[in-house]
């Protein structure tokens, strides 16, 4: 192998250290408008009166549209991506997510007027001038609060503001004995924080309709245009499909965030028809932090039980799992199949059961944000082995190492099959934590913390180990699961007749790094150079179809589609080979970029057949001109990355600050193309776990507000929050994708929050301190450490 | 109401009408197209839209374009040639310093403010050089690496940062 | 996020700053480096109808010693003073709390001047130009004030400037022989801005403090000098455990700020910290 393996710079860098990067707010269209859009400032407050008419008097503004105009043309909303039926089978309440309100807004931030207008300047300026009558009411957003008695409704057909609920695993009964029969039990109560994803490009989005062609064409910051296309042709503005062309070019960051299909991006395309220009519409940050999808928020009571020896006979968890006010594309998903099916984690817990309820609230809607629902799952598992541990007092490596599920390759040993509907792929879940105590030199911390603790200085270890699931998904599996979509992915493998390669992927690339990834493949596969080959994605017109980036699922996923047409274009070549070599197919192999007779000198290269494909003078009969091949890769299973993350921290004893000294993560996702790319992978979702654990997160107050809604507010890791990261990796093959990756997007973000919660209570297991709610601010350790 | 400014931009001399009210971001990105600087906040926080003036990194979000009247400005876009990268902009690629790319205009010119101070900062100094610039993508490691990479071969080729 | 429409004035000298002010009255503010001003008005919590931009008044811009004090010039950036082989020299303290605020971006543009002007409550600059007893030097058209420091900050954002009036330079008068000065700040962890800032200033003679000046920021709505630590230390001995016992009466009987980053009780408890982390720096 030439290309995989190595730690090839990446192709697409040029462009964006050289500031030629090409993100939505950098495109220009001749003859564009700037939109605006007026939001409510109440959580939760009936509109009396929208009054325009001064705004649109001001000169420069172009057209305002309310939500009654929207709806006067048959258009409801955007729908969300996937079915949870309550347990006793009746649909979840699936309110509709109108492009603007009309009656009543149910968040801060909810769209109420569009200002369009010549430049954006002017449709600030408008937009001030636009008067809204309010009549406010009273509002909930935490969770906890959703379901208590007398809560403010969210919707009037949510009755209890609950959206579903739903269960997983054993007969709850059979936990309930495992649990009354355990040795020992350890409860938590656990609330994972909401978070905002703050990828660093706000999200902006330009729709085009072109009268000439009757086509409409929408620039957005999305991590799957063509899912986009989809959502908003058929379902929200009931346009046809192929008269729509969505185009995501450059995009700064999503973490999930851009997942979804936004109501921005249907308005600015209704809207460009309408007016017969181009309409922009770019967020600005405070924006971001109002209408960007959250994620998180969590409020869990686990218990796991112990017998005498430390091994783990039952887990109960019970979760109200916050879904803002409308469900996002895929918010079902995460607390369920995405939370749930990982409570297993890597551990032989022998009996496992959740209860868990979606409920509305008067927030920003919730969604998947980088790890989903795993990182939730993770971070209750972990603090309940490091809490047990402290309490059994046990070492918590060693509680881990007693319950861990024995290595499985998932070839010449089946998977492991999980309580919670999962069947792991492969796994060896010692050895990632026999490398990290070995990495952090466990015992010698151990000596050095205790004599730290003599001089009154508070050292601290944490563990987390995991297992994720992601490469999602098999569309069958998901579609039972209650998804409205397939999960495959596709990719076009276009030879040109020089033998230069064209890959058009729909996955989408905001960072990951896919156009040096895939060429690495792509080059390999063919024996050609890798500059040789060019990756193209995020347009749905040059892109057959394509279902997008998240769930680590590039790679596993898109990168198997493209291997499957590589195979097709030298399947196909060897034919042309063979009849050019005057040879059977079966005499031919294929090497270095050449077919070549066995045992024999004769060859012809790889830019020949192009060449004599394009060029069919001296061609197999009943074979085809060309070399373009198609295919679409449906995974046969999740796949399952898993690893151990360790933190050191020190708590300043006087102020109650978390210093985090030492971050060790050792992670196994499968085979690897790129290491540079998967170490920059882990390290950017080192840095948002540990951000969970010690700096972000929303805050509501009791009327909706959503208080920290920028920078100057919501803390974001900053490069001297943190340490550099020690991190190494196993390498357990996934056994049922071709290319035998897991994936890396996620993992950093999945194990490294319980690590360094743990650490921190680790430092202050002398205050008698079992747990204190994220993110831990100084003032939350202060308290707990004076309590 | 407009002012006429004139500014010397990447060596390029510029003579605009501009509102007073036009930040210097939009200025560059709206009427001279030079789109690799970036907004990423609306609080002087993000550092996405940072630039040299007079030579010194500053935040082009909050500078209006009428107050860089008679100055110097170099973008991204001028920090080093597209077929002669800065030693920066290399190290960038090099040590894989950027992800997304959004913060990354923003990242090499806060560099280049410390470099010009420090030819040989420490970890610690580059951590700190960098409060004012955010990047959600790498966790910083990698542009501390990044940094280091330029520091050593501005060090060895002698070269001026600027 | 685009400010509101505005005119704007360039002035070339003081005197000019001044007609312009007082032509435009009470609709104008003051440009300086804007990193204060500018960021309210994208919010549009600021909407002035005139700018007066004095950025370009290159006489604003120094840092000198002038007989028994030490001349900031209202236009001197942050990272002036940071760099500041003057102000090291006589009192590491500015160029200490300079290298603190913001980012070093903000630092190359933002102002002294401006800073103070601005008033924010959890600002660097008031804690330690309270402490080294600077006196801001303003002018209008009827003539020139000099306000000492601690008479300037009159409440949150808000201070003695009156109309008309433009601050010209800050004085810092040269510490005596044997003076120390520390600056210490706990940092919001979002905006960094100071949830408690304390800056300390002390004359040890014959092992023995003297003119004990002790000033906080971030903790109130105003910034404040400490009669209680400073007098708790006054007379005694630099040791250990006077500056604590200083120290452990920092912010009492005042009225703290309490919000989503720092409640008043612990606002008080991080007052004591800093008060004893940065006595303990300058004479400890």
């Amino acid at each position: 192998m030439t290309y995989i393996g190595k730690s090839i710079k990446r192709v697409e860098d040029k462009r964006f250290i050289t500031g030629q990067g090409s993100y939505t707010d950098d495109i220009v269209i001749p003859n564009m408008t700037h939109a605006v859009i007026v939001r409510s400032p109440y959580a939760h407050a009936r509109i009396l009166s929208i009054d325009t008419s001064a705004a649109l008097a001001m000169p420069g503004v172009v057209a305002i549209f309310t939500g009654a105009d929207i709806s006067a043309t048959g258009i409801v909303g955007v729908p969300t991506g996937w079915v949870i039926n309550f347990k006793n089978g009746d649909p979840m309440k699936e309110p509709p997510h109108p492009l603007l309100v009309t009656d009543k807004a149910l968040c801060v931030g909810d769209g109420i007027v569009i200002v369009i207008a010549e430049d954006q300047a002017t449709a600030i300026d408008a937009a001030e001038a636009v008067n809204i009558e309010y009549d406010v009411l009273p509002a909930v957003a935490l969770p906890a609060d959703a379901v208590k008695a007398g809560a403010p409704l969210v919707h009037d057909n949510a009755p209890n503001n609950v959206c579903f609920d739903w269960e997983l695993g054993n007969p709850k009964a059979e936990v309930d004995a495992a649990l009354a029969g355990a040795h020992h039990i350890t409860k938590l109560d656990i609330i994972n924080q909401r978070m905002i994803p703050n990828a660093m490009e706000p999200r902006s989005a330009i729709g085009h309709y072109n009268e000439a062609h009757e086509k409409y064409t929408l620039y957005t910051t999305s991590q799957n245009p063509h899912l986009t296309r989809l959502l908003m042709a058929a379902f929200v503005l009931g346009i046809p499909e192929h008269k729509v062309q969505v185009i995501a070019p450059d995009v700064g960051g999503g973490f999930g965030s851009k997942i979804f299909h936004y109501t921005e991006e249907a308005l600015v395309t209704w809207c460009s028809k309408k007016i017969g220009r181009p309409v922009k519409w770019t967020s600005g940050r405070t924006e971001a932090f109002l209408t960007d999808a959250h994620g998180r928020d969590h409020a869990t009571t686990a218990e796991m039980g112990f017998d005498k020896e430390g091994n783990i006979v039952g887990l109960r968890v019970n979760t109200i799992a916050n879904l803002g006010a409308y469900l996002s594309t895929f918010a079902p998903a995460v607390p369920t199949w995405l939370h749930g099916t990982l409570l297993q984690g890597l551990y032989t817990t022998p009996k496992i059961h959740i209860d868990l309820k979606g409920v509305f609230t008067h927030t920003v809607a919730i969604d998947a944000y980088r790890g989903a629902g795993r990182p939730e799952a993770t971070y209750l598992l972990e603090r309940l082995m490091d809490t047990a541990a402290l309490e059994m007092g046990m070492d918590p490596a060693e509680l881990r190492y007693k319950n861990f599920i024995p290595p499985f390759d998932g070839v010449t040993q089946p998977g492991y099959q999980t309580q919670v509907a999962l069947q792991y792929d492969s796994g060896n879940y010692k050895a990632v934590l026999d490398r990290g105590l070995e990495m952090v030199g466990y015992q010698q911390f151990r000596a050095e913390q205790a004599e730290a603790r003599k001089h009154g200085k508070l050292l601290g270890i944490g563990f987390s180990t995991y297992v994720e699931a992601c490469g999602i998904a098999p569309s069958a599996v998901v579609g039972a699961l209650g998804a409205r979509a397939g999960l495959f992915e596709s990719a076009q493998v276009r030879v040109q007749p020089t033998g230069k390669v064209s890959v058009y992927t729909g996955s989408h690339s905001h960072g990951q790094g896919h156009e040096t990834t895939f060429s690495q493949i792509v080059a390999d596969r063919l024996g050609i150079a890798m500059e040789d080959v060019e990756i193209i994605h995020g347009d749905s017109d040059s892109v057959a179809f394509g279902m997008g980036t998240y769930g680590s699922r590039s790679l596993a996923v898109g990168g198997s589609a493209i291997v499957k047409s590589l195979d097709k274009v030298l399947e196909k070549g060897a034919k042309i080979a063979a009849h050019k070599l005057e040879a059977a197919v079966e005499d031919l192999e294929y090497a270095e970029g050449k077919w070549t007779v066995k045992g024999t000198d004769k060859s012809i290269s790889f830019g020949d057949i192009s060449l004599t494909a394009y060029v069919p003078h001296d061609y197999p009969q009943n074979l085809e001109p060309g070399l373009d091949f198609s295919s679409f890769y449906d995974p046969t299973n999740f796949t399952y990355p898993f690893g151990c993350h360790i933190a050191v921290v020190e708590v300043d004893a006087e102020t109650g600050k978390v210093k985090l000294n030492r971050f060790i993560a050792v992670d196994d996702v499968g085979n690897v193309i790129n290491p540079m790319i998967v170490d920059g992978q882990i390290h950017g979702g080192l840095a948002q776990g540990i951000g969970q654990a010690l700096l972000e997160g929303a805050i509501y107050d009791e009327d909706g507000q959503l208080v920290n809604a920028s920078y100057m507010d919501y803390a974001m890791p900053r490069a001297d929050d943190l340490p550099s990261f020690e991190i190494d990796r196993t390498v357990t093959p996934c056994p049922h994708n071709p290319l035998g990756v897991k994936g890396a997007g996620e993992a950093g973000c999945i194990g490294s929050t319980p690590a360094v919660v743990n650490a921190v209570m680790d430092a202050l297991s002398g205050f008698g301190i079992k747990n204190l709610e994220m993110p831990l601010t100084s003032e939350r350790v202060w308290r707990a450490m004076h309590a | 109401m407009s002012v006429s400014i004139s500014v010397t931009i990447n060596n390029k001399q510029y003579t605009t009408q501009v509102e007073p009210r036009q930040l210097l971001v939009y200025y560059l990105r709206e009427s001279l197209h030079l789109t690799g600087t970036h907004v990423g906040c609306d609080t002087t926080s993000c550092g996405a839209c940072t630039i040299l003036l007079d030579g010194k990194a500053v935040k082009s979000c909050t500078v209006l374009a009428v107050q860089a009247d008679g100055s110097e400005i170099t973008t991204i876009e001028g920090i080093g040639q597209h077929d002669h990268l800065h030693p920066i902009q290399e190290g960038f690629k090099e040590e894989h310093g950027l992800q997304c790319g959004f913060c990354t205009p923003g990242m090499i010119m806060a560099a280049a403010d410390l470099l010009q101070r420090n030819t040989d900062p420490s970890e610690q100094e580059i951590r700190e050089a960098l409060e004012g610039n955010f990047c959600r993508c790498t966790g910083y490691h990698n542009i501390v690496k990044s940094i280091q990479y330029a520091a050593k071969k501005i060090q060895d080729t002698k070269v001026a940062v600027i | 996020m685009i400010p509101a429409n505005f005119a704007y004035h360039r002035a070339h000298s003081v005197d000019e700053a001044l007609d312009l002010l007082s032509q435009h009255a009470d609709d104008a503010k003051i440009l300086a480096g804007g990193h204060s001003l500018i960021p309210a008005m994208k919010l549009r919590l600021n909407q002035p109808g005139a700018l007066i931009d004095i950025g370009r008044i290159k006489e604003l811009r120094y840092i000198k010693l002038d007989g028994a004090y030490i001349a900031i010039g209202a236009g001197t950036t942050h990272d002036d003073i940071a760099n500041s082989e003057l102000l090291q020299k006589h009192i590491p303290m500015l160029p200490q709390s300079a290298e603190l605020i913001g980012d070093v971006q903000v630092r190359n543009v933002g102002t002294l001047g401006g800073s103070i002007a601005h008033a924010d409550p959890a600002a660097d600059w008031p804690a330690s130009i309270i402490a080294s007893d600077a006196s801001i030097v303003v002018r209008s058209k009827s003539g020139e004030r000099i306000i000492p420091a601690g008479e300037f900050f009159v409440g949150f954002f808000t201070t003695a400037l009156q109309t008309g009036e433009i601050i010209t330079e800050i004085r810092i008068p040269v510490p005596a022989a044997n003076t120390h000065s520390s600056y210490h700040k706990f940092m919001q962890p979002a905006s960094r801005f100071a949830i408690t800032g304390c800056a300390a200033v002390v004359t040890v003679n014959n092992g023995v403090c003297e003119n004990v000046r002790v000033a906080f920021t971030g903790v109130a709505d105003t910034p404040f000098r400490d009669a209680k630590v400073e007098a708790a230390l006054t007379g005694k001995a630099p040791s250990a455990e006077n500056i604590k016992a200083a120290a452990d009466l920092a912010a009492d009987g005042v009225d703290l700020l309490s919000d989503n980053s720092a409640s008043a009780e612990y606002r008080q408890h991080l007052a004591r910290v800093y008060a004893k982390r940065a006595l303990t720096e300058a004479i400890g």
